[in-house]
């Protein structure tokens, strides 16, 4: 666990590092495409917001994400886990558009996606936090979160010279919004400081601020409880599911909690060695023989 | 004790964003500015405004103009002589070219011209960070001296090589030339760089600024929340190339009178006002002024202590005056890396509490 967490310090070139060498000894028999995908209907089966087809992702010879499919659908909440090196934030960076996986289709809001860079992707409505917190370091709280209103801030340049009249009142209208968010996960005593000077488990909540503010319709979320102790999860975990029930935003989250996974999650897709292994509710994923044989270990408690 | 915010309650959010949501700071300002533009136009000479007024507000403007790009975007530029030699001669051509031209509108022609000059050298910028980044800027700064040099039309073809400004009028008084009256100059420029800074300290605090900022700590993070980094790198090249233009064709025009490519805006200009911003404060509107400040008026102040107060020979003078400003530098560079810009914060902060010390 520990491996992939302190590797993956350049959230996107470094995964894939982290990525790359465990999937060597991907055992080709245990070509699992397909296995399980469309199945297990959620709870209340809803239209689906983002469907990955037969996405295959290889870095040279080494072949990351093989054949995986799966769909979110609007408004779940949708763990992806796995072992290290599984290709979860190598899935995540193929949804984000950081990398372009060499086959299959991704479909977002219906539309399927060519070849595009990230802020497109951000454009389209997809939020993201880190791994490592990758936030503004020399930058406040606040201004913080306010980058992340940067795609909806039209007014060009000589009207921010002059931070009069309209581009003022548009600095005021996003001021107002972004303080709801610094409401909602309460963070009122540090909006004026600089990131840097803040304790991890705040810089976390900041950087979903940040993901926040963008009002995005689906929020990727990696190891959002990495690094923090029980109480701090605890505080997210509220966070993440208000954030799904309040805004109706849909998440797709990464966690090695386990005890997370299987009480936010409404459906959870397990990956190993860059395939698909399971694909269904928590209760079935845990009962699933090929999940405890390659994660769990033991049956989980 | 003068300092205090205890009572001061903002009840709207454009209060607490303005520039200076503290009262005390507000009047501050004010009475620097009324000082600057009531009291100084009487009472100054031609020794003041040649040897400390223009200088120190042209290279605050240049300061500032670098700041924009490698303090708040973070992209090192070496190329900053180059650009304010870009602004002199876009100058002069069109002072020449066209005589009738309102000054202001010859001072902002010039920076559209270098800042359309910047876009087109901060185009690798895409590819390339930090120390590389540096040396393409450096080539930069040698091409477009070389060219001036080399190329006559530069220089409308005279004889010398230089360029020398030509007398011009703004609003019915004389500004540039032999014959150009002290009190207009300084007045022009000060209300140039008063209202150029204003403006770049909007920019720094809208959203502009804050993509400048996310590209600067960290672009891939950036880009995943919708900025675009070219266009926001080429923005920040622009527009710092603009103000560094600007500055260039007043330092020309106002302030030198007369310019040669490699003599007036040499490597040695670029390094200048890279101290300016790293000595001031990496990031801040103020540190220009207060890197700008630091370079133009210690040297001065040191020679008149060292002559007058001192009774040095004029050239062991110059000498000491080196070896002190270089210790001066690395001593605040020890003491402050972020520069005096942070220095001040830092003052401001425990004012606030004084005579307490939590």
């Amino acid at each position: 666990m520990n491996a992939e967490v302190t590797t993956a310090e350049a959230p996107a070139a470094a995964a894939a590092v982290a990525d790359a060498p465990e999937n060597d000894t991907a055992p080709a028999e245990e070509r699992a495409a397909g296995h399980g995908a469309g199945a297990a209907p959620a709870p209340a089966p809803k239209e689906t917001l983002l469907a990955v087809e037969d996405v295959s992702l290889a870095f040279g010879g080494v072949k990351a994400l093989q054949n995986v499919s799966f769909d979110i659908a609007k408004g779940e909440i949708r763990a992806i886990i796995g072992p290290n090196g599984a290709g979860k934030t190598s899935m995540l960076n193929v949804i984000n558009g950081f990398y372009h996986p060499q086959e299959g289709r991704i479909a977002f809001k219906g539309q399927l996606r060519r070849r595009m860079r990230p802020h497109f992707a951000a454009a389209q409505g997809i939020a993201r936090t880190f791994q490592n917190v990758a936030l503004f370091r020399g930058m406040t709280t606040l201004d913080n979160i306010m980058t992340g209103r940067a795609l909806k801030m039209r007014r060009g340049i000589l009207w921010q010279a002059l931070h009069w009249g309209p581009a003022r009142r548009e600095e005021l209208e996003h001021r107002e919004f972004v303080e709801h968010v610094i409401d909602f996960l309460e963070i009122e005593h540090i909006r004026k400081t600089p990131v840097g000077r803040l304790p991890y488990g705040l810089q976390k909540r900041v950087e979903l601020g940040r993901a926040l503010a963008m009002e995005p319709d689906l929020l990727l979320l990696d190891e959002p409880m990495a690094g923090m102790n029980l109480e701090e999860k605890e505080d997210m975990s509220r966070f993440i599911i208000d954030v799904n029930e309040q805004f109706g935003t849909t998440i797709a989250l990464i966690e090695h909690d386990m005890g997370v996974v299987m009480d936010l999650s409404d459906r959870v897709v397990v990956l190993d060695h860059g395939e698909k292994i399971a694909d269904g509710t928590p209760e079935e994923v845990q009962a699933d023989r090929r999940v405890i044989d390659a994660y769990l270990g033991v049956p989980n408690d | 004790m003068l300092y205090r915010e205890a009572g001061q309650f903002k009840t709207s959010y454009a209060a607490d964003q303005a520039i200076f949501p503290i009262p005390q700071d507000r009047y501050m300002l004010a009475g620097i500015l009324a000082i600057a533009f009531g009291v100084v136009p009487f009472v100054l000479n031609d020794y003041w405004v040649n040897a400390i007024l223009l200088p120190f507000l042209i290279y605050a403007l240049a300061a500032i103009g670098l700041n924009i790009l490698t303090g708040y975007c973070g992209q090192v530029s070496l190329g900053t002589g180059a650009f304010l030699a870009v602004g002199a001669y876009s100058s002069y051509k069109l002072m020449t070219g066209f005589p009738e031209m309102n000054m202001l509108v010859v001072f902002a022609l010039a920076g559209l011209i270098t800042a359309a000059v910047g876009l087109l050298f901060g185009l690798p910028s895409l590819r390339i960070k930090g120390f590389y980044l540096a040396v393409a800027t450096l080539a930069a700064q040698f091409f477009i001296i070389w060219l001036f040099y080399k190329v006559p039309w530069f220089f409308n073809y005279n004889a010398t090589g230089q360029i020398t400004v030509p007398p011009r009028d703004l609003f019915g008084f004389r500004l540039t030339g032999p014959e150009a009256v002290p009190a207009v100059r300084y007045l022009v420029t000060l209300s140039i760089v008063a209202v150029l800074a204003l403006a770049a300290k909007n920019m720094a605090r809208g959203h502009v600024g804050r993509a400048w900022m996310a590209i600067r700590d960290m672009d891939i993070a950036a880009e995943l929340i919708g900025i675009r980094p070219l266009r926001t790198k080429l923005l920040a090249f622009a527009v710092s190339s603009f103000y560094i233009g600007v500055a260039g064709a007043m330092m020309f025009a106002i302030y030198l009178g007369a310019a040669e490519s490699g003599e007036t805006f040499g490597i040695q200009q670029s390094f200048d006002v890279l101290f300016m911003i790293i000595i001031g404060g990496l990031g801040t509107v103020l540190g220009g002024f207060l890197g700008a400040a630091f370079l133009v008026l210690l040297p001065i102040g040191l020679e008149a202590v060292l002559v007058e107060g001192l009774g040095l020979s004029t050239n062991f003078a110059e000498h000491v005056k080196l070896i002190l400003l270089g210790s001066l530098i690395i001593f605040f560079l020890i003491v402050e890396p972020h520069g005096l810009a942070r220095l001040w914060q830092i003052t401001k902060e425990k004012l606030r509490l004084w005579p307490f010390p939590h």
